[in-house]
């Protein structure tokens, strides 16, 4: 039988490791002679306090999705995706192409065909791995690993050498167009009359993350090619038993994953900076890796863990702002959720099953 | 008569939460003998063997050796108290040579030369003495199943044990090995060497044993002198009610060929030849029973008609080619031609583990038109609703199609593939150890559920290790040895010698082929 | 080309090839004993950040070592307690590691100095000098003739210029990595300890019921990896360069992970990849030479991508099969 109920495995191991890590942070902010307490209620007031706030919370929380949702694509098909860094950055240089060099007459056309370019670029990026991991057997890991250090390089390149505008200083595309900018939230809610900040970067894109979530979850749980694929990540001979292809799932998976990767870029390339910069992606992409960790690989979950993990970078930029303590901690909070629910789960873990099988002879008993 | 015994277990229990592997067990072993411990799968043998190599601690119980009340906290208490292990999977480093293998854990000193050239001594003594050849150089790699296990005796030697504890030894070995293996055995006792056989293969037990202990549901139901009992007793005591060997089934009434296999070969990835011009046919209504050894093609026949391996060769299925080179042919492509498969690993191949029930009940036919909703979605309430009905006809319990996998009995889960298999309808049946790890009750189940399937005029492939189910289910035996089919027999004119001798690569004459 | 700059590229070459051999060897224990370890760049930085940070701080730059070491084994029993004890995935724990310690040096680095997440300079005792070798043309020797170095070797004999200019005149941490080379060959194939370290990452079985403690021999593995990762960050940061800046270990601690697989998890091999890798890390420096040589300028961003696009290559098989130890990456669960 199983040890603990589902909704202790769901719910309960998450909160306890973020706790663990909100614990550990503290103690650091303590360390460095700072007040965890005072810090947590200028993270609160700094990022949700104001609607300026909320709007940069729900801006990083969709980037946060979007590369939340690609690594937990790859999850179920029991693929570990750690190069969603690179596939976002190879989506933003799609959306860079196809807002430059394409004349949009309007954002709804735009957005589009941007959308298209950056999980284009992305599922190209994550393509390689998938099929050195099927056909050449190396580990998808390392090779993700190596193509988020190539992407770089080739971002580099470009943005020096071949997009940059003649006479601009940094490495960094020239400005979109007008056609392209995409309307914020301020212009959205403004239209059934709720007032909302008009510098906060959150856009429209928000609305696809969240379709994304959705649209992620019918493909997992109500799709045959989601069943493949979770078979297969549960069990490749079984997967191989009833003639499921593990090329297939492997490719598919991953062109998925680094299509939602690169998707990202339509809010932080399109939304938000409006022209390409080199380092537009800032570890959303690592951080997508905590995102579904926390989220046990559920869209849900993910749209949930994406908006906590909004919550903090924001709080993060706020207190860095504020006080002497610099954004690196919200890394250090990304690493220890990350260390408590990935790695560490069985510490977690193995203590709450003595609890429920000690509930549970007891009841029965 | 009775000297000091050699190893004598007083009350031993332990329970894994609510299971009780062990219960109150006692016995009492002389030295110089060999005694059997029989039982059936999950009887609790191989957990009163671990608790005596010191993987688990027992919750009470008290172990004496020569007497000597002793405590086995772990595997390095073990062997200084002179209990060497030979597991049923061997533990052996397979890119080390045998000497590396012998002295791993007990080298003398910290540099590694001197401990090689002792121990390559000390091998040769043993060798001598035990008949126990092996060479000192080999990659275990690149040794026979048989020799690996000499190394493992060696292993057990070398470190001086003077209790030697086998689990399951013969089951990967070929009649002939074992026998090879039971000579050694009857030297070691000539020594002085007290030996525990952990096994449930009654022949074994009778052949070699001079007391037997039987163990039913974690309890010991029995020590006797194996000279004072018969097969029939021991079985009676290991499942607690007389068994029925023999299936009833009327005569087979085989129609029209439906499988034709031609000149089939298969050579794995590391190049070697699994299945070596295997010709059979299997007609309408009737049972084709593959005897041998584990290992010698039988997984490999069965892969690749199921769609899961290639090869070359030639196979119908009512008169229509089956793609054998893997590109346009898979698991699920068989399944549309009427191929139904129970692989013989259901736990890794068969389920998936953390899959619901109705899940499980769907793979493999996940594409099947009654389970989809529309173009886009599966349809999972006519999914849960079919795995209802399954679960009622093949009396799965408890009958939830929310359950995982993983939480059902063998028996239950052998249930649920068989049922998801034969509801199927299919033309041809391939069926994998169907009865491994599967209480009696389910056995006989299954069985009927076969032969019924059979008597529909289907036409049904059975292979399995278990010579006993080849007998009393087939219409007809091929054995297979090293790839080959040695040779066809009628179940009605043949024995279990004669199949001996084809499992173990002795040529019959001729056959029905 | 003229020799003496080929002697120069390659004296480079040693250079960047030193902290790559320290966590290739590293990795090696680690994952010859069954743990996969993508953490050899967070233990580099930390022991890169530590060891800066105290060397500047003491004016010693060996109690600096000793520190960085110190901090790289810590995260080691991190990774062993994640991937041994409770058996979790060891390579969520090895990127969580080097995340932590990428925020942590920068917090860290910041309150200590306040100088945005760097040391201030290192100088004199606090580094690393390059040491001459007896009979080697040194710094002593151009003071004492009153020129400059690199003309005093430029007029040796092409003898005198190899073992001047590429054998001596390094710090001691390069002579120390090139000793542990056959130090480790030799633990590995010649002693008990390496038997059962292989053992351990080829069948923890075998080990386990030979009565060896599988867990013990792990982190004995994984403790080595620590103290060889903080060697190679203190190069980093007291030999190689005079101080910690953020992220000073850009990548090394992944092209090093390739260079183990590249050597088949065996030590001369890692030498000699190690020595390959960090020669792409020379040339990088050193475009003009390529452009002599192959006779066209190349992107500086090729180059930098070049061991990673190579590793991709090798990684692909296309270059020899490498078979990783068999339980690698499995955290041993006794068999019932």
């Amino acid at each position: 039988m199983d040890k603990m109920p589902k909704w202790a495995d769901v719910v309960l191991i998450p909160l306890i490791s973020l706790i663990l890590a909100a614990v550990i942070s503290s103690l650091v902010i303590l360390a460095i002679g700072e007040d965890p307490i005072a810090a947590v209620k200028l993270m609160v007031s700094g990022a949700l306090g104001s609607s300026n706030g909320w709007g940069y919370t729900l801006y990083y929380a969709t980037n946060f999705m979007f590369t939340g949702l690609a690594v937990a694509v790859a999850f179920h098909a029991s693929l570990f995706n750690i190069g969603g860094e690179g596939q976002a950055m190879l989506g933003g240089l799609g959306v860079a192409l196809v807002c430059l060099f394409i004349p949009w007459p309007h954002w709804s056309l735009a957005i589009v065909g941007a959308a298209g370019a950056a999980a284009l670029f992305g599922a190209a990026w994550a393509m390689i791995p998938a099929y050195l991991q099927v056909r050449r057997g190396s580990h998808v890991v390392i090779t993700t690993i190596m193509f988020n250090f190539i992407a770089f390089s080739l971002l580099n390149y470009l943005l020096v050498n071949q997009l940059r505008p003649p006479r601009a200083m940094d490495p960094a595309s020239a400005k979109f167009p007008e056609a392209t900018h995409l309307p914020s939230l301020h212009d959205i809610l403004g239209t059934v009359g709720i007032e909302f900040s008009k510098h906060a970067p959150a856009n429209v894109s928000l609305l696809i993350a969240v379709a994304a979530c959705f649209a992620v979850w019918a493909l997992i749980w109500r799709t045959r090619f989601g069943f493949e694929l979770r078979a297969f990540g549960k069990s490749e001979s079984a997967a191989r038993y009833a003639g499921i292809s593990p090329f297939k799932i492997t490719m598919v998976a991953m062109l998925i994953s680094g299509g939602l990767a690169g998707m990202m870029a339509i809010n932080n390339v399109m939304g938000e900076s409006e022209r390409l910069v080199l380092n537009a992606v800032e570890g959303a992409g690592f951080i997508g890796i905590a995102v579904s960790l926390m989220g046990r690989n559920h869209p849900f979950g993910v749209f949930l863990a994406a908006i906590l993990f909004g919550f903090l970078y924001q709080g993060g930029a706020e207190l860095a702002l504020w006080t002497d303590i610099p954004r690196e901690l919200i890394i250090v909070i990304q690493a220890l959720v990350i260390m408590f629910t990935g790695a560490l789960d069985n510490m977690v873990r193995m203590p709450l099953e003595r609890i429920f099988l000690a509930l549970n002879t007891k009841k029965e008993g | 008569m009775t000297s000091t015994p050699a190893l004598e277990l007083k009350g031993i229990s332990k329970a894994f939460g609510p299971v009780q592997a062990n219960k109150d067990i006692s016995i009492s072993v002389q030295p110089g003998t060999i005694h059997g411990i029989i039982g059936e799968n999950g009887a609790g043998k191989s957990t009163l063997m671990s608790i005596l190599y010191g993987f688990y601690k027992a919750d009470a119980g008290e172990i004496f050796i020569k007497g000597q009340k002793t405590a086995i906290p772990d595997s390095q208490a073990a062997i200084s108290a002179g209990i060497g292990m030979v597991f049923q999977h061997f533990k052996l480093v397979e890119n080390f040579t045998v000497l590396e293998n012998i002295i791993l854990g007990a080298e003398d000193g910290g540099l590694l030369r001197p401990s090689l050239a002792k121990a390559r001594k000390e091998l040769k003594h043993l060798a001598e003495e035990y008949e126990l050849n092996v060479d000192p150089d080999a990659l275990i790699e690149n040794l026979s199943v048989g020799h690996q296990q000499r190394v493992e005796i060696l292993k057990a030697l070398y470190r001086q044990a003077e209790i030697l504890i086998l689990d399951e030894p013969t089951g990967v070995l070929t009649p002939a090995e074992a026998d090879q293996l039971f000579r050694i055995l009857d030297r070691l006792r000539e020594e002085g060497k007290t030996i525990i056989l952990i096994t449930h293969k009654l022949r074994e037990i009778m052949d070699t044993t001079d007391t037997v202990s039987v163990m039913r549901r974690g309890e010991m139901t029995a020590t006797v002198k194996t000279a004072e009992t018969s097969p029939e007793q021991l079985a009676e005591l290991m499942v607690g009610r007389k068994v029925l060997l023999q299936v009833e089934k009327a005569p087979a009434q085989p129609g029209a060929t439906i499988l034709e296999v031609k000149n089939l070969s298969v050579t794995d990835d590391k190049g070697v030849q699994r299945l070596k011009d295997v010709s059979l046919n299997i007609r309408a209504g009737e049972i084709l029973g593959i005897a041998g050894v584990a290992g010698n093609g039988q997984s490999e026949l069965m892969e690749i008609l199921g769609g899961m391996i290639s090869g070359t060769g030639a196979v119908t299925l009512n008169g229509e080619p089956l793609d054998l080179t893997g590109r346009f042919s898979d698991g699920r492509s068989r399944r549309a031609r009427g191929v139904a498969h129970v692989p013989e690993d259901r736990q890794s191949e068969g389920l998936i583990m953390d899959f619901h029930a109705w899940e499980n009940v769907a793979f493999g036919y996940h594409h099947d038109e009654k389970y989809q909703k529309n173009a886009l979605f599966m349809d999972n309430n006519a999914l849960r609703e079919d795995t209802q009905r399954k679960m009622d006809k093949f009396d799965v319990r408890p009958p939830l199609p929310w359950l995982a996998a993983k939480n059902f009995s063998g028996g239950n889960q052998q249930k649920i593939v068989v049922a998801r298999e034969i509801e199927r309808n299919p033309d041809l049946l391939l069926v994998g150890q169907p009865t491994r790890g599967v209480d009696i009750g389910a056995i006989e189940f299954i069985h009927k559920q076969i032969i019924e399937l059979r008597d529909q005029g289907k036409a049904i492939l059975l292979v399995s290790v278990e010579l006993d189910e080849i007998m009393s289910l087939s219409d007809r035996i091929a054995v297979m040895f090293d790839g080959k089919i040695m040779g066809e027999r009628m179940p009605e004119d043949t024995n279990a010698q004669e199949l001996g001798l084809l499992m173990a690569g002795v040529a019959g004459n001729g056959g029905a082929a | 080309m003229d020799f003496l700059t080929l002697l120069q590229v390659l004296d480079t070459t040693i250079r960047f090839a030193t902290p790559l051999l320290l966590a290739c060897l590293a990795g090696l224990y680690s994952e010859r004993a069954g743990i996969f370890d993508i953490g050899l760049e967070g233990k580099m930085l930390a022991a890169a950040f530590f060891s800066a940070a105290v060397a500047y701080t003491s004016g010693n730059v060996w109690i600096g070592l000793l520190a960085g070491v110190a901090v790289s084994v810590l995260l080691s029993i991190l990774h062993g307690l994640a991937s041994i004890t409770f058996r979790g995935n060891q390579l969520i724990s090895g990127l969580a590691i080097t995340m932590l310690v990428g925020g942590m040096t920068v917090l860290v680095a910041q309150d200590w100095f306040k100088q945005g997440g760097r040391t201030p300079q290192l100088e004199g005792a606090a580094r690393f000098e390059p040491i001459t070798l007896p009979f080697a043309i040194g710094p002593a020797d151009a003071e004492a003739k009153g020129e400059q170095l690199s003309k005093l070797i430029a007029e040796a004999s092409p003898l005198q210029q190899i073992y001047s200019e590429l054998i001596s005149g390094h710090p001691i941490l390069v002579y120390l990595a090139l000793a542990l080379v056959p130090l480790t060959w030799w633990v590995l194939f010649r002693t008990r300890f390496g038997l059962r370290l292989r053992a351990v990452g080829e069948n923890p079985a075998s080990v386990d019921t030979a009565g060896v403690s599988v867990v013990s021999l792990r982190y004995s593995a994984v403790l080595i990896c620590g103290v060889l990762c903080g060697l190679a960050g203190a190069y980093l940061a007291t030999a190689m360069q005079a101080g910690f800046v953020k992220d000073m270990t850009t990548g090394r601690g992944y092209i090093a992970l390739a260079a183990l697989i590249f050597a088949k998890w065996r030590p001369w091999y890692a030498l000699w990849t190690t020595l390959l890798f960090g020669l792409f890390q020379a040339l990088e420096l050193r475009t003009d030479v390529i452009e002599n040589v192959i006779g066209m300028a190349v992107q500086s961003q090729l180059l930098g991508a070049l061991p990673y696009i190579l590793t991709v290559v090798i990684l692909a098989g296309f270059v020899g099969k490498a078979i990783p130890p068999r339980a690698g990456g499995q955290p041993y669960v006794k068999e019932r």
